[in-house]
């Protein structure tokens, strides 16, 4: 992979940083009147997730990450590994439990999701920012309740618990966005 | 042809409107003074020769240069300056573009407007006076406060750089996180990490801050105390996470001048950057003379982007190097 220079440096280049592929989120060139000129970066790990701040020295090289997002739609759960299809060459890749993390609640069949390679490993699945799910269970609502007044929680078939309006029962599908793990409505029948 | 899609200038015209004014002001306030306006050349046979300031250069063709003269941009009008304070000129003041490669982001570009001031018989503490004076004029702010850089390092780092060594710097660097620094880095290097990380963000922020008495190594221009020689009689000035000014009360020795500019020349060896010419005229200027003064570098774009609380310098300038 390619080295990087800090002039190269912009929001959403793939770098290499102790052993693990980042993304950096923001850089900014500092450089005080009398000294050595600095790349200030907020970057975040790629598997980790962990987001910090790194300074570099300006002129400095750093080796590039080869990361690809790659939209494939979810098919199944086999117990240890999550299946995806190209929905255009039909090629399948798996990823395990530890790229899919918390985001498994959010797994709807067919859904496009982003795929993350890393040298062709599947390191992060981010499911679209809304999908719909069906309610297994939640405590039956009162009459005539309106939204707005902090709701009850529901569970979902993927097990995904969330917060919901009182008027909504056991059995209806909802639309949640998968960032902020809310509600947003009813889905349309 | 062209297929560029027409830009709007960077900063607004209505921008640019109170820009015109905030100069005419500048220029205002030295005309009270008595402070002379000068001009001196952009295109000069010597830029600085600090390693961390890159010049861009070019090259004449014409007459009594048929092969070519390499000029450079000046990164700073200082030598110029001070050869006509060697002529006598008094007090004097420029407003100029300045020159420098390798920086552009969001609080750089690489021309930029400066003013520089040089009074003669003004000590340093005399320009950080009249200095404060300027920027209360222009943006309506109360008095700077003052700390010197020991006090400043010793209040939001617990160390004292006038008596660290490099490895006791590195100590403290490494426990802020910067472990890959510690070990190739000289002290001043990792002086500079320090203070713009750790004490920048916590001066001047509801008023200005002049720092002054830099350590003795970071001199540049500016002699060394004769009252202690760990430091040098320089001192900038931050305000709202932005260095605004850089002054000297000035060396005026030519030999300890000529030596600097040996020792810059060797750093940029090490470094692996092309040496630079050294300016002789002004070398033969300060053998002429030079009166005792003091000189301050203002960035005006920054002191602009505070009066319109900008973010970013391109948002004060017509056309930014993203847009020209």
């Amino acid at each position: 992979m390619a080295n990087f220079s800090t002039n190269e440096f912009k929001a959403g280049l793939k770098i290499m940083l102790d052993g693990e592929p980042c993304n950096i989120l923001e850089n900014e060139y500092v450089k005080p009147g009398k000294g050595q000129a600095f790349n200030r970066v907020k970057i975040r790990k790629l598997i980790s997730g962990k987001v910090l701040e790194k300074t570099f020295r300006s002129g400095e090289s750093v080796e590039g990450a080869d990361v690809l997002d790659t939209e494939l739609a979810y098919l199944y759960n086999d117990g240890e590994f999550y299946h995806f299809m190209n929905n255009e060459t039909f090629e399948q890749i798996a990823a395990d439990a530890k790229a899919v993390g918390e985001n498994a609640k959010w797994l709807v069949e067919n859904d496009v999701c982003t795929i993350t390679l890393w040298n062709g490993n599947p390191i992060v699945v981010t499911p679209p920012n809304f999908v719909e799910l069906e309610i297994t269970e939640t405590d039956p609502g009162l009459k005539g309740d309106t939204a707005g007044t902090g709701g009850k929680p529901a569970t979902l078939t993927t097990g995904a618990v969330v917060r919901v309006p009182l008027f909504v029962q056991t059995g209806e599908v909802v639309k949640v966005d998968t960032r902020s793990g809310e509600y947003v409505s009813r889905a349309q029948k | 042809m062209s297929n560029r899609q027409y830009s709007a200038p960077d900063a607004s015209v209505a921008t640019l409107a109170k820009r015109a004014f905030f100069l005419s002001e500048i220029r205002a306030f030295f005309a009270r003074q008595g402070v002379m306006e000068v001009e001196t050349p952009l295109l000069c046979s010597a830029a600085g020769t600090d390693p961390h300031l890159q010049p861009f250069s070019t090259t004449f063709i014409g007459p009594d240069a048929a092969q070519g003269r390499t000029l450079y941009l000046q990164t700073s009008p200082e030598y110029a300056m001070k050869r006509l304070l060697v002529a006598g000129s008094g007090p004097i003041y420029q407003i100029c573009k300045a020159f420098r490669n390798e920086e552009a982001g969001r609080v750089h570009n690489p021309e930029f407007t400066m003013l520089e001031w040089y009074r003669p018989g003004f000590d340093h503490f005399q320009l950080m006076d009249e200095l404060d004076e300027l920027v209360q004029t222009l943006l309506a702010v109360s008095s700077a406060e003052r700390m010197t850089y020991q006090q400043a390092f010793v209040s939001y780092l617990s160390v004292d750089p006038l008596v660290a060594t490099q490895s006791d710097l590195a100590n403290v660097a490494s426990k802020l996180g910067f472990d890959d620094w510690v070990h190739d880095e000289d002290a001043d290097t990792l002086m500079h990490l320090l203070f713009s990380h750790h004490v920048e963000p916590n001066i001047g922020q509801t008023r200005p801050c002049f720092i002054y008495d830099f350590p003795a190594s970071q001199a540049a221009l500016a002699r060394i105390s004769a009252n202690d020689p760990r430091v040098c009689e320089r001192f900038e000035l931050y305000f709202k996470g932005l260095e605004l000014a850089n002054g000297f009360h000035e060396l005026s020795n030519a030999d300890e001048q000529l030596r600097r500019f040996e020792q810059d020349n060797h750093k940029r060896r090490q470094a692996g950057k092309p040496e630079l010419p050294i300016d002789e005229y002004f070398i033969a200027a300060l053998r002429r003379g030079l009166s005792d003064c003091s000189g301050v570098a203002v960035g005006v774009d920054r002191l602009f982007m505070l009066q319109e609380n900008a973010q970013q310098i391109r948002d004060v300038l017509a056309f930014s190097y993203y847009s020209c």
